[in-house]
């Protein structure tokens, strides 16, 4: 074989090598460090206590309420997002002519663009006063103030995904609709959504990892408070939140520190498995 | 030959920079409260000595004392002392923690300008943040629901005032933590019913500061105690400050360092 192509090989090989190497020692130090939790707090009382006091006398580490505030504002985001994102994708895909469709693409892929802490700001800012006004109610930084700030960082995930999925969509199958005697709208709804179904839901729960492993927006807009919320206008702890913003002020090694890596372990295994779910869906496609 | 020689030379000089840099370089890491100060000096001290190259970086009062103890940084910044364990870590290792104070800080209790409370027990602000008073009217304030905000329970501020205002008992579990001052003072002066708490360097004509115990938070009753929620902040070394370390503290500690250090908003320690 050639030697220049012999270099070029092990260059690709070894950058493949590098980043299983990366993923294992990030999963391996995971681990490393959150498992000792488990010697301060039975798993159980970890995972369904709701009591996070981690920096009183005795700590407690049950992070019940952190869970249960990240899936709030993430499933509140979800809402807002697929009819947004989908609606958005098939105006793009189906309905829109060849100009409106590359004026809106990119600008929907824009609002990827935007970084969190400017989305975390806006909703600092603006929309926790708006929402004070507008509803009434006593705090403006809560799980529905978070919940439309990562719904409309979502939109444009959902929206490019699923835009490529109906794209995909054989226009044989458009066609045999429409000479049966569908309308345009049952042609959509009946058969291409249907035929895109596996790359529409991997959107959605790509979407759905991204919001509830997203850091910045909810330390700022969700409140912060580790309860488990009776409404959506109460503020609440999402995981990644507590991670940031205790970490930097926690000693290395204590149990607070293990428990950190802990609840990092959980968004781990949450992103994980959705993952998993995606490249089975898109597996069972490909079959 | 010649281009022998200079090799070398241009060995040995690449290797020299970073040896004669050392005792140029300072690096400063910790407390966000103590960052404003380390940075305004930083840049004062490096304008009179431009030779002298001081990297500060925040992190927290935990990364502070931690990067002593590493020997990543040269001072750690902490707005808190030394815990217990901390100072154990530091002895296993050989390290001294030794504490500089360079400044004051009061922890002012803030409300929304609109609320027509002007002052506060120390007792009445702890049921506050217990949870045991829900509204205002039971102050003598306005019918509106209390919005407890505090800080993160890790960060050097909720633990100074969690020490001094609740005694170490638990805020209440609906409170709003969040994760700065800047964050703080913002929620308060757009939320009607909040009541949070921010270093005095943050108070602005957007949010109101009350008395605590009939004493306003100001310079002087920080200075002399009378205020309740005060503190001290610290720049941690290894050991009595010597070089480079020693002249940058000396700085700070000097009349033109507290000048900066009052105008970041902190109180000087003269």
């Amino acid at each position: 074989m050639d030697f220049k192509e012999k270099i070029f090989q092990s260059i690709t090989y070894i950058a493949s090598i590098c980043t299983i190497v990366f993923l294992f020692g990030i999963i391996l130090s995971l681990f490393f460090e959150g498992l000792p939790v488990l010697n301060f707090t039975s798993i159980k009382d970890f995972l369904f206590s709701k009591d996070w006091y981690p920096t009183m006398f005795p700590p407690k580490f049950g992070i019940l309420s952190l869970i249960a505030g990240s899936f709030v504002v993430t499933l509140g985001a979800l809402v807002i997002s697929i009819p947004l994102g989908l609606g958005a994708a098939i105006y793009i895909s189906e309905i829109a002519n060849k100009r409106v469709k590359e004026i809106l693409k990119p600008l929907i892929e824009l609002l990827a663009g935007i970084p969190s802490v400017v989305y975390g700001l806006f909703g600092m800012a603006f929309l926790s006063p708006f929402l004070i006004k507008v509803f009434q109610v006593p705090i403006g930084l809560n799980a529905f103030n978070a919940s439309i700030i990562l719904g409309i960082m979502v939109v444009p995930i959902i929206s490019s995904m699923s835009e490529d999925a109906l794209s995909t969509v054989p226009n044989s199958l458009r066609e045999a609709s429409l000479a049966l005697g569908a309308n345009k709208w049952e042609t959509i709804m009946k058969v291409v959504l249907p035929a895109a179904k596996s790359g529409v839901i991997s959107s959605i729960i790509l979407g759905f990892g991204r919001a509830i492993g997203e850091t910045m927006v909810v330390l700022m807009v969700a409140g912060g408070a580790a309860q488990i919320p009776d409404s959506i206008f109460d503020p609440v702890r999402p995981m990644p939140a507590t991670v940031a913003a205790e970490m930097g002020e926690t000693a290395i090694g204590t149990p607070h520190f293990h428990a950190l890596f802990g609840i990092a372990i959980i968004l781990f295994i949450i992103t994980f498995i959705s993952i998993l779910i995606i490249e089975f869906v898109v597996m069972r496609r490909k079959k | 030959m010649k281009f022998k020689i200079l090799a070398i030379l241009t060995v040995l000089a690449v290797l020299a920079v970073p040896a004669f840099a050392q005792d140029n370089r300072l690096t400063v890491a910790g407390s966000t409260t103590v960052l404003p100060i380390a940075q305004a000096a930083a840049e004062a001290y490096m304008d009179m000595h431009p030779e002298i190259n001081i990297s500060v970086r925040g992190g927290g009062s935990s990364v502070g004392i931690a990067s002593i103890i590493a020997g990543t940084a040269d001072i750690g910044n902490a707005s808190r002392h030394a815990k217990t364990k901390e100072l154990a870590t530091a002895r296993e290792n050989g390290i001294n923690l030794y504490e500089n104070v360079v400044a004051n800080d009061g922890i002012a209790v803030v409300v929304n300008p609109s609320n027509s409370i002007n002052g506060l027990t120390t007792a009445q602000l702890k049921s506050i943040y217990a949870g045991e008073v829900q509204n205002w009217k039971e102050l003598g304030g306005p019918n509106k629901p209390i919005v407890i905000i505090s800080r993160d329970t890790s960060s050097g501020t909720f633990e100074v005032f969690n020490n001094l205002v609740m005694s170490d008992s638990p805020v209440a579990a609906g409170a709003l933590k969040l994760a700065s001052n800047n964050a703080v003072a913002t929620t308060v002066s757009n939320t009607p019913g909040a009541i949070g708490y921010v270093g005095l360097g943050y108070l602005n004509a957007s949010i109101k500061a009350i008395t605590i115990d009939n004493v306003m938070p100001t310079k002087k009753t920080i200075q002399n105690k009378e205020y309740p929620i005060a503190r001290t902040l610290h720049m941690y070394t290894n050991g009595k400050p010597t070089g480079l370390a020693k002249k940058f503290i000396d700085f700070i500690v000097s009349a033109k360092g507290q000048e900066i250090v009052e105008g970041q908003g902190f109180v000087s320690i003269n």
